[in-house]
């Protein structure tokens, strides 16, 4: 018996509730598998047959193809220069003794506090003042804004995280900064440029309310799927393209957060 | 010098993301406020700055009608998913010793997914025909659709509840996590039970993951947008809905622009109260 068993002991009631919990977190969201497979244009229960045609008549569906290939120009995009501004933001506030560092880092959180809603009438307004017209680079401008929060923030520890005394010895050993930075400080934060890059990808791939004000003429898959809801005769494709991106967007956000994680959170 | 230099060289690296910020943030922000002055004449704005917009949104009851209203649903929801959260955060915290890292992704993973998505997942769920109906219908509990699932107040504070529980659970885990244990064994040795232990140890040390939670929901959701529109109906239209309205159907942008300013003042006034009264709190407990 260790001196902290009673702190340590098993909650029974707690544990039911943490199993509750989470099969509430994840059960709205797995309808929509569950009817994609339904042989039945009406979204009810009891089901009525198994059926792979909602997924068939997708494919054939050239908007579909066209606003994910959209989402995907927008989303690589954004996941690439996020991370980019993102790792030199790191290594700026890690690396460098800033003054008003702290102010500097509320700055970029900033997006993460403030509704979507207000970022996206006000970059609507900056851009129709400009005279730029809407377009999936107005969406990406959008969306880097949303995503750098989240880029720091998983760089950030990763910088943190490993001594800077490895980036001096390589510079008292004669590498230039540059090589510093490719042979020492890219391969310790390499787990944390991923990471960023595939949470910043999904976080712009199903992004909504900016690409609502922002979008032109080309649809982003978002914004695709809100033109269809209102037809009800569209709901069973929807749950079938709803299905598929929710498949994809656990699968990157799960690799994603395993690698941002791994190696950093072992000593707790 | 040698520091100045250093700091040059670190605002030099940091100068491509903060002029992107700047340029994404205060720049729109700037014609926003500017906009919120003009008044609609025609199809054209009408630039003479006049507070014209603020006196409609003060006159007209609508519009406070609204404020109060997207206040009160995000609020409930907040408190809801705060409260919910709590004893997950504190379970994984506290009784979790092996794979801690699996729980934190999957009680978080929901979150990074669609909004969108996940709303219109509990719009097949609530929806007239939808899941609960069309379930309990199917097991002879009731012999027609329960009209008020979808499209009332209700709804939205149960969405937006379960879409941001993610979001609440982070901060939570994380100051629960801090606590120094040894604080524990020392309220137990000093003759605190279990409840007591709790009351004047875990949850005043844990205050500000709360506070930062409440602030992380509340916050954002006050101007959602797509959850009113998909699951609110008349009576759940939330202020969000409005601002887009005058972007949108209304075509009444110098409207829509004093209203963003209006929420982002109220917010502002909102978490500068709240912060307040917590801090005069944390100081009579101390």
């Amino acid at each position: 018996m260790s001196d902290t068993s009673y702190i340590k002991r098993p909650n029974r009631p707690l544990q039911v509730y943490a199993v509750i919990f989470l099969v509430v977190l994840y059960t709205p969201v797995l309808f929509i598998p569950l009817f994609s497979f339904n042989d039945s244009i009406y979204v009810t229960f009891p089901l009525t047959g198994f059926t792979t045609k909602w997924y068939a008549e997708l494919w054939t569906r050239a908007p579909v193809w066209n606003a994910l290939m959209n989402s995907v120009k927008v989303g690589l995009s954004v996941a690439v220069l996020s991370t980019l501004l993102g790792v030199v933001a790191a290594k700026a506030i890690t690396r460098h003794r800033l003054p008003g560092k702290s102010a500097v880092v509320t700055f970029i959180m900033m997006p993460l506090v403030i509704p979507g809603i207000i970022f996206g009438v006000a970059l609507l307004v900056l851009m129709s003042r400009m005279g730029v017209s809407l377009s999936l680079y107005t969406v990406s401008i959008g969306h880097l804004i949303v995503c750098l929060p989240f880029a720091v923030a998983t760089l950030l520890p990763r910088f943190e995280g490993f001594d800077p005394s490895m980036e001096e010895a390589s510079a008292d050993l004669g590498e230039n900064g540059w090589w510093t930075f490719w042979r020492v400080t890219m391969p310790m934060v390499f787990p944390g440029v991923v990471a960023s890059l595939m949470l910043t990808f999904t976080i712009s791939f199903d992004e909504f309310i900016m690409a609502f004000f922002l979008t032109g003429t080309d649809p982003t898959l978002p914004m695709y799927i809100w033109g269809q809801l209102r037809f009800p005769q569209e709901f069973p494709s929807i749950l079938a393209l709803a299905s598929l991106i929710l498949f994809v967007s656990f699968f990157m956000v799960f690799l994603a957060q395993w690698l941002g994680r791994r190696g950093l959170d072992e000593d707790i | 010098m040698l520091h100045r230099s250093d700091a040059l060289r670190g605002y030099l690296l940091m100068s491509p993301t903060l002029l992107i910020m700047l340029v994404g943030i205060v720049a729109p922000f700037v014609i926003l406020l500017t906009m919120s002055l003009w008044t609609r004449s025609g199809f054209e704005f009408d630039t003479t700055l006049t507070l014209a917009n603020y006196e409609r949104t003060w006159n007209e009851p609508i519009f406070g009608a609204l404020l109060k209203r997207s206040f009160w649903i995000s609020g409930v929801a907040t408190a809801a998913t705060v409260i919910l959260c709590y004893p997950m955060a504190y379970y994984v915290a506290f009784h979790v010793h092996r794979n801690k890292m699996m729980w934190i992704i999957l009680m978080t993973l929901p979150f990074w997914t669609s909004y969108l998505l996940r709303v219109f997942a509990w719009k097949v769920i609530l929806g007239y025909e939808g899941v609960v109906n069309s379930g309990l219908i199917a097991l002879g509990f009731i012999d027609e659709p329960l009209g008020f699932l979808l499209y009332s107040q209700e709804a939205v504070i149960i969405t937006l509840a379960h879409a941001w529980a993610a979001f609440a659970i982070l901060p939570m885990y994380v100051s629960l996590e801090k606590i120094d244990k040894s604080l524990l064994e020392a309220a137990t040795d000093l003759g605190d039970g279990p409840a007591a232990r709790f009351l004047r140890v875990t949850l005043p040390l844990s205050m500000p993951g709360i506070i930062a939670a409440c602030f992380l929901i509340f916050i954002p959701t006050t101007g959602d947008y797509i959850t009113p529109a998909l699951l609110g109906g008349p009576d759940g239209v939330m202020i969000g809905n409005f601002i887009q309205l005058q972007f949108g159907p209304a075509n009444n942008w110098p409207m829509g622009a004093t209203l963003a300013i209006i929420l982002m003042l109220w917010i502002a006034a909102i978490a500068a109260v709240f912060l307040f009264v917590t801090r005069l709190a944390a100081r009579r407990v101390a």
